[in-house]
């Protein structure tokens, strides 16, 4: 981590004078009552990394492009607005494009690393675009600077690589690509909007380590992240954002050990990676609140010497190859009752196919999947239709997984309906799969109407006359494991369930899906690329990579000690908030 | 395996496919203008209204092969067909080879000029709106819808009306030249513009506010470079996928619009030849126009897979 750690910056009165400059910025968007941003204020140092920090929503990319005047259709208003020796409030057009990308100037990489190269150029060009907008550079100077510019970021092939288009190149080289363009002629400040979202935790690494040997070589660097992992990497001071308002900006050991505003602490308990197995993640004020007062079924995990374990699902050495691909091989696990087993691995290990054959939404080439002991995957579909309801699932886009047409209310009503088709027979299933405890009374903790669903799943009652169009990502999640449960499950299989959602909420998410699973006894199959997320949440986990199980076993055991090099390259890339 | 075998073995299956098609639409043309009550030889010997006499009528059947069986007609037929031979016209006495080489120039010269003129008036109302914020964008969305429901011949009569007999300023019927081109190639345009303006517009309106635009004017580019380097090709793929539609919109406008602004051209030929029930002559031109439309097809299919490499790609990977 950079040097400049040490000391804080601000108090130092001989200090050089900050590069840049924020003084009671607002910004406010026509038609809405509350400002984006209400009065933040803060510096950074000429060659000082600052992060911030927020959930989304939270104002942190809106003051991004305040500082770069690319707040379009927004009042942008401060007391102070420097940059340099450059005012900016009030700046013309052609004054802010000349600060833009230019040397000495702001360069900026956008969010969504995925979408930000125009897919029908060759990404050479977008970064020689660069050059030709603030030098006198000829076209044959452009392409030699391109290609040095791609080696520099750590492009391998970059004379390849710079005829290509973007849907040519993986995630982590369109980030690079893009850095390149945003460094191009070497700007005073660099402004990097999530940097890291949306990529593998070793694509990640290395873009921070690049990131950071940039930042060595004196750019400074504006931060901004929800992932405060992420951030506590390179930042040597870190600005919280909380609803447009900055809650706490200071050195980040500080913020980080010693945080001043509940709201920064609510954000660091929230980092999975930080809390053990069954430690509740969000401060909700919500007790394991199911509607009915019921006994507590204990999962088998929680005392080893309990009742044997009861296997729910078996899969024996299942492959599938797609063409060339082999996508998943000969894969072996066994999920137990009231267990959860996380399958980690990054994006194209496999995970998901492995799902789809679990849920038999996918036939395997060979092997087979059992449930409760019987045939699953080699039964016709006619005799597993019955015994679906079985088997739910959670994905990672919930509203895509939603009718758009229909409200939170129908979709759960739909949803109940099946578990009532199948609902004398699973009844019956039910009771001889579940504790003769919960069986015998009256206190069914399945809730079979709306009303007990929503409130299994902490919702309002009146999510259900809303689309999930207009519900918030934890609450279109919440909907989507009341839809999973309403047909009575003894397996979910999570996939990706809370990658796409704030730090908070997602961990609001892990605590329901904790206490889901403790009162109705529910198994979880848990796929994820995020390894501070798996650890947390699973008994036992399964590190994919190319399709095969590199290794398995107890989450703690596979952690602390992990016997595969992959295992222990994912967990030295995977960030983390102690340092 | 060479990047140009999947492009090769794509232009042969489509070469496979333009000769199915080309039977197809003869044929079912062929059996169709039959259906048609009344005597062919009429047509042959001055029309209906001639009162031909009996002998000169049988002489008219017996030398073009009327009195034959229909399926032995209809196999002499494709036996011309195969041969490039497309007939002789009952009507106009020539062969429906030199009175398409007649009339096809005129037409496709007007429908070059309509869709151009189609293409800048749709680019410069997209450029505007897209610009010039959402009381701009509802303008033009209102022009465009309104552009597109106007029939061809109200839109010409509406012209006639406007700028020959109350302004002056233009011949009421197509004279030679570019004064006489311009009113037919309007009438053609405007609803054309209004079509490819929608779609062109959403394209771009899309393209300007997405994040890769975004990191263009980070990178200091202005609000033109934006719009001509970026958004413009994005704009092009729809606006190119609807040309097939286009051409279409263009040949049957223009059977409207040559009838009345008395223009030689094909379209006038057609409606012709259907009123005469002239067979040959009314093969011959659906079979130039379906060839014209697979043609342009082709052409815009290439022109996409160019202007978007990730369609060629999809394409082979299938």
């Amino acid at each position: 981590m950079s040097p400049r750690v040490a000391g804080s910056p601000v108090v130092s009165p001989q200090m050089v004078r900050p590069l840049v400059e924020v003084g009671a910025l607002t910004v406010r968007f026509a038609r809405q009552e509350t400002p984006a941003v209400a009065g933040i204020s803060f510096d950074i140092e000429p060659g000082e990394c600052v992060g911030l920090v927020g959930e989304s929503g939270s104002g942190k990319s809106v003051t991004a492009r305040a500082l770069l005047g690319l707040a379009s259709g927004a009042c942008v208003d401060a007391d102070m607005l420097r940059f340099g020796d450059t005012d900016l409030r009030g700046l013309s057009r052609s004054r802010w494009r000349a600060l833009r990308g230019s040397a000495g100037g702001i360069g900026y990489i956008p969010q969504a690393a995925l979408v930000g190269l125009d897919p029908l150029r060759p990404v050479g060009r977008e970064i020689a675009d660069t050059l030709r907008l603030h030098t006198r550079a000829s076209a044959a100077e452009r392409a030699a600077r391109v290609i040095e510019l791609l080696t520099a970021v750590g492009m391998p092939e970059p004379e390849l690589r710079a005829g290509q288009r973007p849907y040519e190149l993986s995630g982590g080289l369109r980030q690079r690509a893009l850095i390149a363009s945003a460094i191009a002629l070497g700007p005073r400040l660099l402004i990097a909007d999530e940097p890291t979202t949306a990529l593998d935790s070793t694509v990640q690494a290395g873009i921070l380590d690049l990131l950071h040997h940039l930042q060595s070589e004196g750019t400074a660097i504006l931060l901004i992240s929800h992932d405060l992992a992420v951030v506590s990497r390179l930042a040597s001071r870190v600005a919280v954002m909380q609803a447009g308002s900055l809650v706490e900006f200071g050195p980040t050991r500080r913020v980080l050990d010693a945080p001043q505003h509940p709201y920064t602490r609510r954000l660091v308990a929230a980092v999975p990676t930080s809390q053990p197995r069954g430690r509740r993640l969000s401060p909700s004020a919500l007790p394991v609140a199911l509607p009915v007062a019921l006994p507590v079924y204990t999962p088998p995990v929680a005392e080893p010497t309990a009742p044997p374990r009861e296997i729910v699902l078996e899969a024996r050495g299942l492959s599938r190859r797609f063409g060339e691909r082999q996508a998943v091989d000969s894969v072996s696990f066994t999920l137990g009752r009231g267990e959860t087993l996380g399958i980690v691995g990054e994006s194209g290990s496999g995970k998901t196919t492995l799902a789809r054959l679990v849920l038999a939404l996918e036939h395997p080439d060979a092997g087979e999947v059992r449930l409760f002991g019987e045939e699953w995957s080699t039964s016709p579909e006619g005799q597993r239709r019955s015994r679906r309801p079985l088997i739910g699932a959670i994905y990672q886009d919930a509203l895509s997984s939603f009718d758009p047409r229909l409200t939170a209310g129908q979709i759960l009503g739909d949803a109940l309906r099946v578990g009532a088709g199948v609902g004398e027979a699973a009844a019956v299933e039910t009771a001889t799969r579940t504790p003769a405890s919960r069986a015998a009374g009256g206190d069914n903790p399945w809730r079979t109407d709306l009303a007990g669903l929503l409130d299994a799943v902490h919702l309002p009652q009146a999510t259900a006359t809303r689309r999930p169009r207009f519900l918030s990502g934890g609450q279109q999640q919440r909907v989507a494991i009341a839809r999973a449960i309403a047909a009575r499950p003894a397996i979910i299989v999570c996939d990706e369930p809370v990658s796409s959602l704030d730090v908070s909420v997602q961990a609001q998410i892990l605590d329901l899906l904790d206490d889901l699973q403790s009162t109705l006894g529910l198994s979880y199959l848990f796929i994820t690329h995020d390894l501070g997320v798996v650890r947390h949440a699973s008994d036992d986990v399964l590190v994919m990579k190319d399709g095969r199980v590199l290794e398995s076993g107890p989450t703690e055991t596979v952690f602390s000690a992990p016997t595969a090099d992959y295992t222990r390259a994912l967990l030295a890339a995977a960030p983390e908030v102690s340092s | 395996m060479t990047p140009a075998a999947p492009l090769l073995r794509w232009l042969l299956l489509r070469l496979g496919g333009v000769v199915f098609v080309l039977w197809a639409v003869s044929t079912v043309t062929f059996f169709a203008i039959r259906l048609i009550p009344g005597d062919p030889a009429e047509a042959i010997v001055g029309g209906p209204g001639s009162e031909a006499s009996a002998d000169a009528l049988a002489d008219a059947r017996a030398e073009y092969g009327l009195d034959q069986p229909l399926l032995l007609q209809y196999l002499r037929f494709l036996g011309r067909l195969a041969s490039l031979d497309l007939g002789r016209s009952y009507a106009l006495h020539q062969s429906v080879a030199s009175v398409i080489a007649d009339t096809l120039p005129p037409t496709l010269g007007l429908a070059v000029v309509a869709l151009s003129v189609a293409v800048v008036i749709a680019l410069a109302v997209a450029a505007w709106s897209v610009r010039g914020g959402r009381a701009a964008s509802a303008v033009a969305s209102f022009l465009e819808v309104v552009a597109a429901a106007v029939p061809h011949f109200w839109l010409a009569i509406l012209g006639i009306v406007l700028f020959s007999t109350a302004l002056g300023w233009l011949p009421p019927v197509s004279v030679p030249g570019p004064s006489g081109l311009i009113l037919p190639a309007l009438t053609l345009a405007v609803p054309l513009a209004g079509f490819l303006g929608q779609v062109m517009r959403e394209a771009l309106l899309d393209a300007m506010s997405s994040p890769f635009a975004l990191s263009a004017r980070a990178r200091g580019e202005n609000e033109n470079g934006v719009f001509w380097r970026h958004a413009l090709r994005h704009s092009a793929i729809p606006a190119i996928g609807l040309a097939g539609w286009a051409f279409g919109s263009l040949l049957s406008g223009a059977v409207v619009v040559e009838t009345i602004f008395a223009r030689p051209g094909l379209g006038r030929s057609l409606l012709q030849a259907v009123q005469g029930r002239d067979v040959p002559l009314v093969v011959g031109v659906v079979i130039v126009v379906a060839l014209g439309y697979m043609l342009v097809t082709t052409a815009t299919d290439l022109a996409e897979r160019l202007i978007d490499p990730r369609l060629a790609a999809r394409a082979v990977s299938r």
